[in-house]
This record gives C-alpha cells, sequence and structure tokens, in this order.
C-alpha cells in the first residue's frame, strides 16, 4: 500500500491504496464520492471525468498513486453554499439530463470546456467538444442547449 | 487488473535502471492505451514506471525544426501557438486525437512507442520526415515503427524527444472511426524544405507507409490532380467491420487529395 494525499474539491485528504486502485475507485470507495460514475471502465464513456489540476481527464483511467499531490474536483466540488453552479442550473432548467447517469462527466466536461474556450460556444463546437462523453439517454439536444446557457452564466 | 510495483522516477537514468532491474516492468506515460490494456488483462506488468515524474513535457520550436518532448500531451500540441504556427498540420493532427480528456492525457511518446496501426502520429514522424530521441540514441522516423504495435525500441529505451523539421507546407487529413476517433485511414502530405514530398498514410495498413508513386506526381506537380489516377493496391491492407481493405485503399487517395489541397 502506498500512502497518497490530494486536495479533493478544497479539501485535503489522504489515504493508503494499492497501486493499481484507479483515482475513480480512490475517490468512490475511499472517500466515498460517489457522483463521479464509472460507465464503461473503457476510456470511452467519459461518465468518470473530473478535474486533476486544472485539466479534465477520465478517472478510470489514471492511477491514484499517480495523482498524489494532485488538486482534484469532482461533480460535489461544483455547488458552492448551498447553491448549485450555473452548469448544474442550465442542466435542469434545460432538461440535460433524464436517468442522470453521465451527468457528472458532461457537467464536468462543460465546465472543462468553458474553462479553456470561453462563455460564448456555439452548437458544433459544444458537440465536436463532447466527443468524450456519452449520453445512453436523454439525447444530445437539451445536454448541448444546457452547456450554451450554462456557459453564458458562469 | 493485476497489481504491480509502482516506480515514479525523476531521472531519465533511473528509469532506464529501475527497467533493467524489473522483471517485466513497462513504462507508463498518458496510461490511455496501457492501463486499459491491464485492465482487460492484456498485460500484467512486474512493474510500472511511471515517467510522469520526468517532467519531460513541452514543445521548442526553431526556424527549421520543432521539438516535440516525449511526456506532452496531445492538447498542449494541439494549442501551442509556435507550433500552430510552424507546423500548423501538426496542431491539427494532435487536437484531431480521440476526445479533449483523451488529449489531456495522452502524450506523443506513448502514441508512438504503442504504434497502434490507426494511431495518428506515426503518419506525422514519417510524413515530416522526423527524427526520434530516445533516451540511448536518435532513430529517423522511417525505421522507427517496424510492426503492427512493434518500434525500433529496445525494451528498456525510452522516447524522450520527437524533432519535426519545419516544412513547406503540410497537411494532415483523416477519415476517423466515428466511435474511437481512431484514423481509419489518415494522410499526412507534405513538402519540404528541400522540395521533397512525403505522404504517409496511417491506419490503412498494419503500420504507417509511403506511397512513393504520389510522393514522385507531387514533386512534379503540386497538385490535388496529379495524384487523382494514384491508387494503391487493397492487398494487405487492414480489414475489420468498419472498412473493407478496398474502401480503405479508396480512402487513401481520396484523402491525400484533399491533403494536397489542403496544405499550408
Ligand atoms: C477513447 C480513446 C480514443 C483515442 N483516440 C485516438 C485517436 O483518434 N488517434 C490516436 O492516435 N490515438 C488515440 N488514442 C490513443 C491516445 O491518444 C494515446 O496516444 C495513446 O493512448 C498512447 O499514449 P499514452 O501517453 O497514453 O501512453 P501509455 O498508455 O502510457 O503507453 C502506451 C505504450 O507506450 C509505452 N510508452 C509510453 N511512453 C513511453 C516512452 N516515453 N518511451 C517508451 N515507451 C513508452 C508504454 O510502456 C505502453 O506500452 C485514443 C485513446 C482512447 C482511450
Ligand atoms: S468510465 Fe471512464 S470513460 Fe467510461
Ligand atoms: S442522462 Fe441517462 S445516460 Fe445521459
Amino acid at each position: 500500500m502506498s500512502a497518497i494525499s490530494m486536495k479533493v474539491n478544497g479539501k485535503a485528504v489522504c489515504g493508503a491504496v494499492e497501486p493499481r486502485t484507479l483515482l475513480v475507485q480512490f475517490l468512490r470507495e475511499n472517500l466515498g464520492l460517489t457522483g463521479t460514475h464509472v460507465g464503461c471502465d473503457t476510456s470511452q464513456c467519459g461518465a468518470c471525468v473530473v478535474h486533476v489540476n486544472g485539466t479534465a481527464i477520465k478517472s478510470c483511467t489514471a492511477l491514484a498513486v499517480a495523482c498524489d499531490g494532485a488538486e482534484v474536483t469532482t461533480v460535489e466540488g461544483l455547488a458552492k453554499n448551498g447553491k448549485l453552479h450555473p452548469m448544474q442550473e442550465a442542466f435542469r432548467e434545460h432538461h440535460g439530463l433524464q436517468c442522470g447517469f453521465c451527468t457528472p462527466g458532461m457537467l464536468m466536461a462543460a465546465v472543462d470546456l468553458v474553462n479553456r474556450k470561453g462563455k460564448t460556444l456555439d452548437e458544433a463546437t459544444i458537440r465536436h467538444e463532447l466527443e468524450g462523453n456519452i449520453c445512453r439517454c436523454t439525447g444530445y439536444h437539451n445536454i448541448v442547449k444546457a452547456i450554451q446557457a450554462g456557459a453564458e452564466n458562469m | 487488473m493485476e497489481n504491480f510495483i509502482y516506480h515514479r522516477p525523476t531521472k531519465p537514468a533511473d528509469a532506464v535502471k529501475a527497467m533493467k532491474d524489473a522483471a517485466d516492468g513497462k513504462f507508463l506515460s498518458g496510461g490511455m492505451t496501457l492501463l486499459p490494456t491491464m485492465k482487460q488483462g492484456l498485460a500484467s506488468p512486474s512493474d510500472i514506471i511511471d515517467l510522469g515524474g520526468l517532467g519531460n513535457s513541452g514543445v521548442e520550436v526553431g526556424a527549421d525544426k520543432v521539438t516535440v518532448k516525449a511526456g506532452t500531451v496531445h492538447a498542449n500540441v494541439a494549442i501551442d501557438k509556435g507550433v500552430k504556427k510552424a507546423i500548423p498540420a501538426l496542431a491539427a493532427l494532435a487536437g484531431g486525437i480521440g476526445d479533449p480528456h483523451v488529449r489531456n492525457r495522452g502524450t506523443i511518446g506513448g502514441s508512438i512507442a504503442n504504434n497502434d496501426p490507426a494511431a495518428d502520429y506515426p503518419a506525422a514522424v514519417v510524413g515530416l520526415n522526423a527524427t526520434v530521441v530516445t533516451s540511448a540514441r536518435s532513430v529517423p522516423g522511417d525505421k522507427f515503427f517496424t510492426d503492427i504495435f512493434t518500434t525500433a525500441l529496445k525494451d528498456d529505451e525510452i522516447v524522450t524527444a520527437v524533432e519535426f523539421p519545419v516544412p513547406k507546407r503540410a497537411a494532415y487529413v483523416k477519415f476517423p472511426n466515428p466511435a474511437s476517433r481512431y484514423a481509419m485511414v489518415g494522410v499526412m502530405v507534405a513538402e519540404l524544405k528541400d522540395g521533397s514530398v512525403r505522404v504517409a498514410v496511417t491506419g490503412a495498413g498494419p503500420k504507417v507507409f509511403r506511397v512513393p508513386e504520389m510522393e514522385k506526381a507531387l514533386e512534379a506537380n503540386f497538385s490535388a490532380d496529379a495524384i487523382g489516377g494514384i491508387k494503391v493496391k487493397a492487398s494487405g491492407l487492414n480489414s475489420d467491420m468498419h472498412a473493407s481493405p478496398e474502401y480503405r485503399a479508396h480512402l487513401v487517395t481520396v484523402l491525400a487529395r484533399r491533403a494536397v489541397a489542403a496544405a499550408k
């Protein structure tokens, strides 16, 4: 077992993990942060996207030990003081989810997209940037609308 | 995934030594290929030597040469202002790999060491006449990719950088697999500063290959029409549920023509 420490959603955390422990396992099983989902476990679907040191990554395809010392933001870190993040609010407003399984990854990808490309996003850009996030039920139409609106309010 | 011993060296020499000492070690860069392979049980290394601690990431742009350090992630090659100006085709290629999250982790070193037949970077390495720099030597791009998923690298050799000569003009066009974004076929066409032309094809065959007939025709006349009648043979090309060898052969000419037209 290796001792690791991180800052997750602004809070210092530590734990002991096996080298093979994935970041998503550490978040869900050690820290109880089950908002980050595992959809495919094969690096395709994006349900597990979190931010590590400011960039969006698939946490099912990163070793927890390799993230020792990192700053991590999960979907639980978006809302502040009981108030939903503008992107979360926009997903609610625009019906950007049905079962909600893909939503944490969609939200983290969307916030990363705004961080990189700004608040004014056209539909083609959003669709292109969502290539790493798969939704199996809502349909992308409302997700795209939600991201466009959420971006403007960020 | 089976367990393993984890190493995170901070010096290349220590990484090479850790590999020499390991029973069955593997280097780890972005992990976008290695970790899924290990999850599926297709690889169970005794030791993982994580190259992330080397801090070997970044791009240097000179008048004649762009050097991309092996640990540079695709996203950073795609947005680098210097690369965009010197070799826009290279920045565009990197920006078309996979999806944003894959581009935030996957590295050029991992991509070329892995030599997936459908990977994009091999087309850039061969098409732009790049040199692969390793912990032991420099290998010309033409000699680096030896067979499907196989390279000239020795087991304890690390890719440290790739040096791309700045071409006169170049473009990369791919027909992406709609699910994975890997190249069903991808073609890099480049006119180098000495006037020679290279046409490098990935995705179509077991490994990247050049099309000398097209290169010769383009050296005489750099226009899409000059290669309209040149076809590669379908025999020996990849066949899967996505495309037959004949379809891939057809795509080579279509995409090469588009790349010539787009070259800048
Ligand atoms: C969903 C998805 C979509 C993708 N789409 C594309 C695509 O469209 N086009 C494309 O080209 N690629 C694609 N990729 C591949 C990805 O972009 C990476 O390039 C690739 O996974 C390898 O890079 P890595 O840094 O992740 O290497 P790793 O997975 O860490 O390593 C890969 C192999 O290279 C070896 N290795 C790593 N670094 C070095 C080094 N410096 N020296 C020697 N050996 C080394 C490792 O031991 C391992 O065998 C995709 C991947 C995923 C998961
Ligand atoms: S669970 Fe990580 S990409 Fe699907
Ligand atoms: S809302 Fe159900 S998978 Fe996207």
